[in-house]
């Protein structure tokens, strides 16, 4: 009964606090709009390199909508491709097309094979054969808001949550009423767990907004079950209301739980996944598995992009879990601070 | 000395952050049914200790009992009206979600609650403001709010910290009527103060200065002893002034 009284009294507060909640889910709306644009801009002009082309297609091709560069040896292409001063390259074995690509960002590929359908459309009688398609990296269909999605919905899912858990337990710390609460007969965990309740509710609410918006109105790739989608977000939710409660502990003041977000969250971008994690230097990497948001993006994107179900996230969904217990536990335990019992 | 008599039982108490004493070897019975009041400027320590009696806070010496059993316990809390120094409210919300939260906090149930509820606003004169947001009242009526918020659940023992602070003398001449008619229901009220003429009004009184218990005795006895005119007199000879 406390407890259900602690979780309507924090629903009523976001409730009243409209801006908030337009914060919370108009602007991760709008970045994400954002980055679909960004992502999936048309305008590129690959850049083609070409070996071994016969004379009469190549000055054919010359005049095409590309950066086209002649090599003499495959060998010279393969170096450029690797420098990244070509994003693929057209060779000819005896009027057999080939087109290697570099592959690792989706939008550059989608460049390239539409130059090269549209340009080779049209010398189409010289060619023998289709075109035989290579990727080093990465794969036909998939978009670059396809890859970063999911890492970006579960970062603003862990982003927001922890600003605004953080700052609402710093409040009720600064105003004096987390110690007029503790003049009643509540328990230390009903505070923790009503907390950790009403803002899951308003969690899971953001999280299915912002997901449906990002799958449904943007196109966002979505092979698995949209529940689990949910499921993965409030987990992480979870998480980053009870860190964003425990870190507030140790801030005075709004700024310095804005003070929190460059150590606490910012380098959790970094081990999401959204950079690629096998690159990371040795002396960093053990950092990893102490990033909530590592496992949340890597069961996101196992579910959006794979298409995996419960048997491949459930250790995702159980290191969340373990994280959540012991912040609630920590925090817990800070209570004491206010009163012993 | 019967426990029966004595709800408030502080033994040699102290307490220090740090280097810095806070409160020094205090001890002090209040008995039940009395409006006790704690005098001393800003800084002597009063908060300090009321907080220790609500179970807020812990000596570093010494020990506080409350009914006969010692402080902090949490089956005592809710037999125990606190009001902080500063109006811990929700501003987000309406004077009636407020109240209604604290009153669930408290374990009343819906009817009962209602009740209450109707009963402390009227006691605090904000009937009318009930369904305000907390954000629109001005700060006599928030401090008035928490003091009703005190009052919810009818505990056996208020502690009131600087309750009419920024309070109009005619409201607080009301609260104080009210003070007194729950000391005749049986209530023990403890308040702290810096204000003379509410000293007064107080059964006893314990003026505390630089953390230590410099008198304790009832207004009258106090001046008299004292040869003094006024019960601010009275402190400052006691002080040493």
């Amino acid at each position: 009964m406390r407890l259900l009284a602690l979780v309507i009294r924090i629903l009523q507060q976001i409730i009243r606090d409209k801006r908030t909640i337009a914060l919370l889910i108009v602007a991760p709306i709008l970045i994400l709009t954002m980055l679909n644009l960004v992502f999936n801009g048309k305008d590129y002009v690959p850049k083609i390199g070409f070996v071994n082309i016969p004379d009469t297609l190549e000055t054919q091709l010359l005049a095409s909508d590309a950066e086209i560069t002649t090599y003499e040896t495959e060998k010279q292409a393969i170096e450029a491709l690797a420098d990244h001063e070509l994003d693929a390259y057209l060779l000819f074995d005896s009027m057999e097309p080939t087109v290697v690509l570099e592959g690792s960002d989706p939008s550059v590929n989608g460049s390239v094979i539409q130059w090269l359908q549209s340009s080779l459309s049209t010398v189409q009688q010289d060619i023998q054969s289709e075109p035989k398609i290579e990727y080093i990296y990465g794969s036909s269909t998939m978009s670059s808001f396809d890859y970063f999605g999911p890492v970006l919905l579960g970062f603003f899912v862990f982003f927001f949550t922890f600003l605004i858990a953080g700052i609402s337990f710093l409040r009720e710390r600064t105003t004096g009423t987390l110690e007029r609460l503790l003049a009643s007969p509540i328990r230390k965990w009903e505070i923790v767990l009503g907390y950790t309740i009403g803002f899951g509710i308003f969690a899971i609410i953001q999280a299915s907004i912002i997901a449906a918006y990002a799958i449904y109105g943007l196109g966002l790739l979505m092979e698995g079950a949209f529940i689990y989608v949910l499921l993965i977000t409030l987990a992480l939710a979870i998480t980053a209301l009870t860190l964003g409660i425990l870190l507030s502990t140790f801030a005075n003041n709004e700024l310095q739980i804005i003070q929190f977000i460059p150590l606490a969250v910012v380098p959790q971008i970094f081990f999401s996944g959204l950079f690629n994690l096998d690159t990371i230097s040795e002396w960093l990497r053990w950092i990893i598995p102490l990033t909530p948001l590592y496992y949340a993006a890597d069961a996101l994107r196992n579910i959006m992009v794979r298409g995996m179900g419960w048997d491949m996230i459930y250790q995702d969904v159980l290191f969340l879990l373990g994280f959540s217990i012991l912040f609630i536990v920590l925090n817990i335990f800070a209570l004491r601070r206010y009163r012993k019992i | 000395m019967s426990q029966q008599n004595n709800i408030v039982s502080i033994r040699n108490v102290s307490k220090a952050f740090g280097k810095h004493s806070v409160l020094h070897e205090i001890t002090l019975e209040i008995s039940a049914g009395e409006i006790f009041g704690f005098l001393g400027p800003s800084g002597a320590g009063k908060t300090t200790l009321v907080k220790q009696l609500a179970g807020l806070d812990t000596p570093t010496e010494g020990a506080n009992f409350l009914f006969g059993d010692k402080m902090p316990n949490i089956h005592l809390i809710n037999k125990i009206g606190y009001m902080a120094q500063s109006d811990a409210l929700y501003n987000e919300l309406t004077a009636k979600e407020n109240l209604e939260f604290f009153a669930s906090l408290y374990g009343l149930k819906h009817k009962a609650r209602k009740k209450r509820i109707s009963e402390v606003m009227e006691l605090v004169s904000l009937t009318d403001d009930l369904n305000k947001l907390v954000s629109n009242y001005s700060g006599g009526m928030k401090r008035r709010l928490s003091l009703a918020i005190a009052l919810l659940h009818q505990p056996q023992l208020l502690i009131l910290d600087e309750p009419t602070v920024g309070i109009d003398p005619v409201l607080r001449k009301s609260i104080w009527d009210a003070f007194v008619s729950l000391k005749e229901n049986g209530t023990t009220i403890i308040v702290t103060t810096h204000v003379m003429d509410e000293a007064e009004k107080c059964d006893r009184l314990g003026m505390i200065r630089d953390g230590k218990l410099i008198a304790v005795g009832t207004p009258n006895m106090l001046v008299q002893e004292t040869k003094a005119s006024s019960i601010e007199e009275a402190f400052l000879i006691y002080g040493g002034a």
